[in-house]
């Protein structure tokens, strides 16, 4: 039996220990009627090297694409020692460290991913993350809720990912929490004036950054109107860009609570999942903070030592009174976080958000030479992605592409009507001027074609 | 020593990081971060012995037995890792078109459907994206029906005592709230304390079978006709399926939403604390409730299953579709088992902890539900032995890391004093079994004869007792240069 080790005289053996004749006996307190019949639904069991096989093919099948998507989930350099050291079994099959002094290890890591994440967000602690960016902006409302307490209302810019405003309203609505929309304005970003006028009497609001469109909000200034009516901010920021551009603890009075997906800091693209997310805040609103915390402490002897702290907001000590229901997050990818910002460094972390803005305004740039495709937001500043508008039909120039081998970008026109005929591309370092001159190529190929002959005009 | 300690201003990894271009540098300063980034500056050869020594400073399955009850620390097979890191599944974007993911969402569908088989559920998400996430998408998915059919007045959930934290945890996230029942002097769920609770008011009924205590509610069929006939549904918490694995699907019971840890009975790794995945499956009734995305199959072609075609859905849970990754490991592990794999895992898990609970009661510890069998774990109680002895449940549990043993889990469920829930699992070998016993044993005897032996254990670990309090207390969660 696959991963079972017993042997026909070890069963013996245990049974006569146990006192009965069969294992079918251990199963006697089970009502009879219960008892399913041999399961029809599930194939029969395949060896390793047939699975394997079964799975190589399946993922020839779905082969490799130049990639231009970002959209929430970018394609990033991950330096070879990460999953090497990130798969090693000590990480990789351990557990929760309830056990402090059996688990030093991950602890450890675990507190030196908290002081990365709370100087790459400006924030004065972090906790050990949840599950992805759009969760973590569902408990970030809730905890701002908390820490409010008298208002249960949210201002969420439209300029925040529309899936994460799904999200957030799957989680939050269930506790009569209010998300606010304001419209993005015809420049890509939120109209400060706008977001004040709705601030008198909200819980909190969202601060994006960048954005959607990869345009960079007036965050300051949105963070102050926040303060200015006694409402929390939280700032929404993709951790890359934080080492270059100014994370949420500087912007104005600084934000109360900073969120975002930690995918971007070594965690493969893998269809979505598993990611994590990450949330800093103040010190002194610790206490609502959702999540496990490491802190550092002393053993018996003085020594340095690491344990999980603050137990008593979490759900296996609070239950109906936690913080939030989480319990398992994702340890694994914090691991390999914490050795892909160390292998990085600083100046190596700023160096890939720089050379990303500076392959995304060279992509621009050229696509732009082609007629028929125009910057959405001319002269407008964005980090490492941007809007483009196309007067051909967005879905079939993306199916051309992919016909090509290349994914060309994010159709915008499923959450954002005003931009149907809008796509929203990206690239990160990974992108070569060959692989942007490529893209070029085939675009300005098939805009032309369908600009001179559009395939259903006549039915106009 | 931190990885913080280990730097120098200045100290750069030139092969990992991209070269300058020209005329990057061209936001205006307002957007610019100003304060200094506190990164470590180490070489790769400094990280990669830092995190290397570190890793060795845990327990893990790899290099240890990890008997933590409820948790289902079982192997976590290579194959299934190597499989889910294949190239191409690792590049693949999450937004990229289903045209070009057909083989994975191939093995996704395929995941649905065992899982579906085992649970005799009649539609399966796999979105959540671990236990607690999968409890709240089963709770919200309850309120939706209830809502749905006009019947709102639903406002309560019911919880044994016995239940995980995140049960009631969810509820209360879900806009319920909580009425906790009785379990009776055998460990099943109270049907005096049942009927007395369920109402008009009664959303429904969240239930671990087996429980937490160790134990298979052998009147699980008469729950289930007490909630179902108050109008209320009934929640399976799939924490503890590994011991039924193959020999009793939770929709026979009478469930009508379930959850699942994958990294549980689908041996997907723990990770130090995640990833995990917590698929919901649903009954009948339940289905145009599920979370979207899932996986649909057409003419042989796969699609996600959107709000679009669902629009009653309780909505979305993750920005995309949940920890595929973790979903890979599970359907390769699902497939190594195959038909007759599933309830082997079950009568060898079950045989472990029975084998393990009997030896361990022979040497005097006292089993919390004694005359009931095991399930797939166990639950000692240490009470009688800290009046005697002082020992407590810490006290064992820090002995039993000297002796090159994860401890068990402790003080839970909390209603039994000082207790410890043991769960071998299925691919631990009896010679690791009869190894525990000796510690245990050797526990037993140094309680009753030097105490204080065990009252200072841990004494060859990387670190000794660890100060709790003090790390509440004098809260220092961040490194700052001296």
């Amino acid at each position: 039996m696959p991963f079972i080790p017993h042997t026909q005289a070890d069963v013996e053996r245990m049974l006569a220990t146990i006192g009965v004749d069969s294992i079918e006996t251990l199963f006697g307190e089970i009502p009879a009627e219960l008892r399913c019949a041999p399961l029809a639904g599930v194939p029969e069991a395949l060896n390793e090297q047939d699975i394997l096989r079964l799975m190589r093919e399946r993922a020839d099948q779905d082969g490799r694409f130049l990639s231009f998507l970002g959209a929430g989930a970018y394609e990033h350099h991950i330096p070879a020692a990460v999953w090497e050291l990130t798969t090693r079994g000590e990480f990789y099959t351990a557990y929760t460290p309830y056990q402090p002094e059996a688990s030093q290890g991950t602890l450890q890591l675990l507190y030196e991913f908290q002081t990365m994440i709370a100087s790459l967000t400006g924030m004065e602690v972090a906790n050990a993350s949840l599950y992805d960016g759009a969760s973590a902006l569902a408990e970030a409302i809730l905890m701002a809720v908390r820490l409010h307490g008298r208002s249960r209302r949210i201002v969420l810019p439209e300029s925040v990912h529309p899936v994460y405003r799904q999200v957030a309203n799957t989680i939050v609505r269930a506790q009569s929490i209010e998300l606010d929309v304001v419209p993005v304005g015809a420049d890509g970003v939120v109209d400060v004036r706008h977001v004040a006028a709705r601030m008198a009497g909200a819980a909190a609001l969202i601060v994006p950054m960048p954005n959607f469109f990869g345009r960079l909000e007036a965050a300051a200034e949105l963070t102050a109107a926040a303060s200015d009516a006694g409402a929390l901010s939280i700032g929404l920021v993709n951790p890359v860009a934080c080492a270059w551009l100014s994370p949420p603890g500087e912007w104005g009075p600084g934000c109360d609570i900073a969120v975002g997906e930690g995918q971007p800091l070594g965690v493969p693209l893998s269809s979505g999942g598993p990611y994590f997310g990450f949330l800093a805040c103040r010190r002194a609103h610790v206490r609502q903070m959702p999540g496990r915390i490491v802190g550092r402490t002393v053993d018996l002897d003085g020594r340095e030592a690491f344990t999980l702290t603050l137990q008593a907001r979490e759900q296996h000590i609070r239950r109906s009174k936690a913080t939030s229901n989480i319990c398992t997050n994702q340890g694994l990818l914090v691991t390999a976080a914490t050795i892909h910002m160390a292998l990085l460094g600083p100046a190596g972390l700023r160096q890939v958000a720089v050379t990303s803005h500076a392959n995304t305004a060279r992509l621009v740039a050229r696509l732009t030479q082609i007629p028929g495709v125009r910057n959405a937001f001319p002269g407008a500043p964005v980090f490492h992605e941007a809007v483009l508008r196309l007067d051909v039909p967005v879905a079939d120039t993306l199916r051309a592409l992919e016909a090509q081998g290349i994914l060309g970008g994010y159709a915008l026109g499923e959450h954002y009507p005003q931009l149907a005929d809008a796509l929203l591309v990206c690239a990160t370092e990974t992108k070569t001027d060959a692989d942007i001159e490529l893209f070029a190529t085939h675009l300005e190929r098939i805009v032309s074609k369908r600009r001179l002959d559009p395939p259903c005009a006549y039915k106009d | 020593m931190l990885i913080f300690e280990h730097s120098r201003p200045g100290r750069v990894n030139p092969a990992q990081i991209p070269g300058a271009t020209a005329g990057g540098e061209d936001l205006p300063a307002v957007f610019l971060r100003r304060q200094p980034l506190l990164l470590p500056e180490v070489s790769e050869l400094q990280a990669v012995r830092h995190y290397t020594r570190l890793s060795q400073r845990n327990f893990a399955i790899d290099t240890h037995f990890y008997p933590l009850g409820s948790c289902t620390m079982k192997y976590n097979p290579r194959a299934a890792n190597k499989a889910a890191m294949l190239p191409q599944f690792l590049a693949r974007h999450p937004l990229a078109p289903e045209s070009t993911g057909q083989g994975f969402l191939a093995c996704l569908f395929e995941l649905q459907e065992i899982l579906k088989a085992v649970t005799g559920m009649k539609g399966v998400s796999l979105t959540p994206m671990a236990g607690a996430q999968g409890e709240f998408a089963g709770v919200a998915m309850m309120r939706a029906y209830h809502t749905a059919r006009g019947d709102s007045a639903r406002s309560e959930i019911l919880i044994p005592r016995a239940a995980h934290g995140t049960n009631p945890a969810t509820a209360v996230m879900c806009g319920y709230t909580v009425r906790e029942i009785e379990v009776d002097q055998q460990g099943d769920v109270d049907l005096e304390s049942l009927k007395k609770a369920l109402g008009p008011q009664t959303a429904g009924l969240m239930l671990t079978n087996p429980s937490t205590l160790g134990v298979f509610d052998r009147q699980i069929l008469e729950v289930a006709r007490l909630v179902h006939g108050a109008g209320g549904l009934l929640y399976y918490d799939g924490a503890n399926l590994n011991a039924i694995l193959g020999k009793v699907k939770p929709g026979d019971m009478g469930f009508d939403v379930i959850h699942l840890n994958l990294h549980k009975t689908f041996s997907t790794p723990h990770g130090g604390g995640g990833p995990g995945a917590g698929p919901v499956g649903v009954s009948e009734r339940l289905l145009p409730f599920l979370p979207v995305p899932f996986v649909g199959a057409h003419s042989g072609q796969y699609h996600w299953v959107t709000e679009k075609m669902r629009p009653q859905s309780i909505g979305r849970l993750s920005a995309h579709m949940g920890n595929a990754g973790v979903l890979l490991r599970a359907y390769v592990y699902a497939r190594l088992l195959g038909r007759e794999g599933m309830p082997r895992v079950a009568e060898y898990a079950v045989l472990n902890a029975n084998y393990l609970f009997k030896r361990l009661m022979a040497l005097g510890f006292a089993g919390a539900y004694p005359a009931r069998r095991a399930t797939h774990e166990f639950l000692l109680t240490l009470k009688d032995l800290k009046d005697t002895t002082t020992i407590t449940a810490t006290d064992v549990a820090k002995r039993l890391l000297d002796q090159g043993f994860h401890a068990p889990t402790v003080y839970f469920p909390l209603m039994v004093p000082e207790c410890l829930l043991i769960e071998p699992t299925e691919t631990e070998s009896p010679e690791d079994l009869d190894a525990f016993v000796d510690a245990m044993a050797d526990i037993w005897s140094v309680a009753h004869t030097a105490p204080d032996v065990l009252k200072n254990a841990p004494q060859k670990l990387p670190v000794r007792r660890v100060d709790e309090v003090r790390a509440a207390r004098d809260l220092d969660l961040v490194w700052r240069k001296a």
